[in-house]
């Protein structure tokens, strides 16, 4: 399968402090892939490294074979091509719903605003929130906000969609909501590299389901080996605490 | 009606209305043409400066750039520093005196007090907007990076809207400032409302009468700025309500929902 993003010797400093211990990893065309671990353990770093939110203190990351580290692409032009949400939804508040699917498909992308409004409702459509294309993000809820934002990462329609912790700051009974509409992206054959806490997504959705420890990838395998069988005697803590709560 | 120095308070206050209200209404033109001005020009600038001075540098970027930035920031910051640190009354003695002797540029007054009131402003509201800018989350900044905008696209269309939204309240009370304060420029010679006053005051040697004309003046016209300002920044709330859409499941909805309360 092609190899949409790969990471080579991926290491990054805050300071003295070591979060990413030597990552290799990569992401192949149509994968979801979902990171699991404790807070701390530099999974949100990893995938903040990899649209360059954080810059790598030293490493390789490849998109589609090319080394983005080395210049040859501005950070921009990649960012655009993969999606990012948030776990704070971060929608431009100054903005109405179907302006914030819109304004980096016309500034960016240098769509005219009629087909990026199109190719905007296209996608709000898709994440149930077209009714509410006049509303400002203040008046609207956690769960809404969650899907307007992966819907304004889709309208860009880029090559793979990172998820930092996407239900992480929503209340319970609008987590729901967001991982329907994740599942269905899943189905549909987008690349999603997913980190999250949800741990019945990553056993049913994921095709790979990555744990990390402490700044390195402990293991990396399918979801039933991760959760049935595991190799790496902390995957079983982590596991064990995690699903006995 | 004649008056004399034995006349009642009123008297003379209805005098001084009759005979010099054109005297009046000429400074107060004055005072507003060059506190507008100077709040607008200010305004601008401020802006400039504070877009400049939260452009981010990381280890990334270039050197040039690294040292082109460290040079004018430093720059900025000798200018934000000397007119704040320093009264505009003598700022316009300085550069209206100065100008002439050094440059031998003789400005209007008028045009001398408009650039003084600029300047000044753009200090202070150069700090206002870069405190408008950094208190904008950092998530508006990452998200607009993620969708693979540029710092500049990410400020002109996410940030600068939001910033300058909650700086509004400081725009006002600098442009309020800003009509009393070029009172001071009376110093060059600049004809505004206190200049006006000062002659009409001296010609009757009824300062006390004068001067009271002059307050009522000047606060009707710092209140009615703040009302129009705070107009336009209730207006920039947007509507409370949003319109829900048809769609294909709901195909006539059409339905006004109230807004959540803002935190």
């Amino acid at each position: 399968m092609e190899k949409i993003i790969e990471i080579r010797h991926l290491k990054k400093f805050f300071g003295e402090n070591e979060v990413l211990t030597d990552i290799n990893f990569s992401v192949s065309k149509g994968e979801v892939v979902c990171i699991i671990g404790s807070s701390g353990s530099g999974k949100s770093t990893l995938l903040r490294c990899l649209n360059l939110l954080e810059m790598p203190t030293s490493g390789d990351i490849l998109f589609r074979g090319e080394n983005i580290l080395e210049h040859n692409m501005t950070n921009s032009v990649y960012r655009a091509k993969l999606g990012m949400v948030f776990q704070q939804f971060n929608l431009f508040n100054n903005l109405t719903v179907i302006d914030n699917c819109v304004v980096g498909q016309v500034k960016v992308l240098k769509r005219d605003r009629d087909s990026a409004k199109k190719k905007a409702m296209e996608y709000l459509e898709l994440v149930g929130m077209s009714q509410f294309i006049n509303a400002k993000p203040h008046q609207i809820s956690g769960g809404q906000k969650q899907r307007v934002a992966i819907a304004r990462a889709l309208s860009m329609e880029p090559e793979a969609l990172l998820f930092d912790e996407p239900t992480s700051a929503l209340d319970p009974e609008m987590v729901g909501e967001v991982l329907k509409v994740m599942k269905h992206l899943a189905k549909s054959g987008l690349t999603m590299l997913v980190v999250t806490h949800e741990m019945s997504f990553a056993r049913d959705v994921a095709n790979r389901v990555v744990f990390m420890d402490s700044g390195v990838i402990v293991e990396d395998n399918t979801p039933e080996v991760i959760f049935n069988n595991p190799s790496n005697e902390r995957t079983r803590i982590f596991l064990k605490r995690i699903l006995d709560n | 009606m004649a008056v004399d120095a034995t006349s009642p308070f009123f008297d003379w206050v209805f005098y001084i209305l009759q005979n010099y209200w054109p005297l009046f209404l000429r400074g107060a033109t004055v005072t507003l043409i060059i506190s507008l001005t100077g709040t607008i020009v200010g305004f601008a600038l401020g802006i400039l400066i504070g877009v400049v001075r939260t452009i981010p540098v990381d280890q990334n970027s270039h050197f040039i750039k690294k040292l082109g930035l460290k040079v004018v920031n430093f720059l900025l910051l000798c200018y934000i520093e000397i007119f704040r640190g320093t009264p505009m009354m003598v700022q316009a003695m300085v550069i209206f005196y100065g100008a002439a002797m050094v440059y031998n540029i003789h400005l209007s007054p008028l045009y001398a007090g408009i650039f003084i009131v600029s300047i000044n402003t753009g200090a202070y509201m150069a700090e206002i907007v870069r405190g408008g800018i950094i208190s904008i989350d950092k998530g508006q900044f990452e998200a607009a990076h993620s969708i693979g905008m540029t710092h500049a696209q990410t400020m002109l269309n996410i940030v600068l809207p939001q910033a300058i939204r909650n700086i509004l309240p400081a725009l006002s009370n600098e442009f309020v400032i800003n009509i009393k304060d070029t009172s001071v420029l009376n110093v060059i010679s600049v004809t505004e409302l206190f200049f006006m006053s000062k002659s009409a005051a001296g010609n009757n040697f009824r300062y006390f009468e004068v001067f009271l004309v002059t307050c009522v003046i000047y606060f009707i016209m710092t209140f009615t700025v703040t009302r129009i300002l705070r107009y336009f920044e209730v207006r920039l709330e947007g509507p409370s309500a949003y319109t829900i859409h048809g769609s294909q499941t709901v195909p006539e909805a059409e339905i006004k929902i109230m807004g959540r309360e803002k935190k």
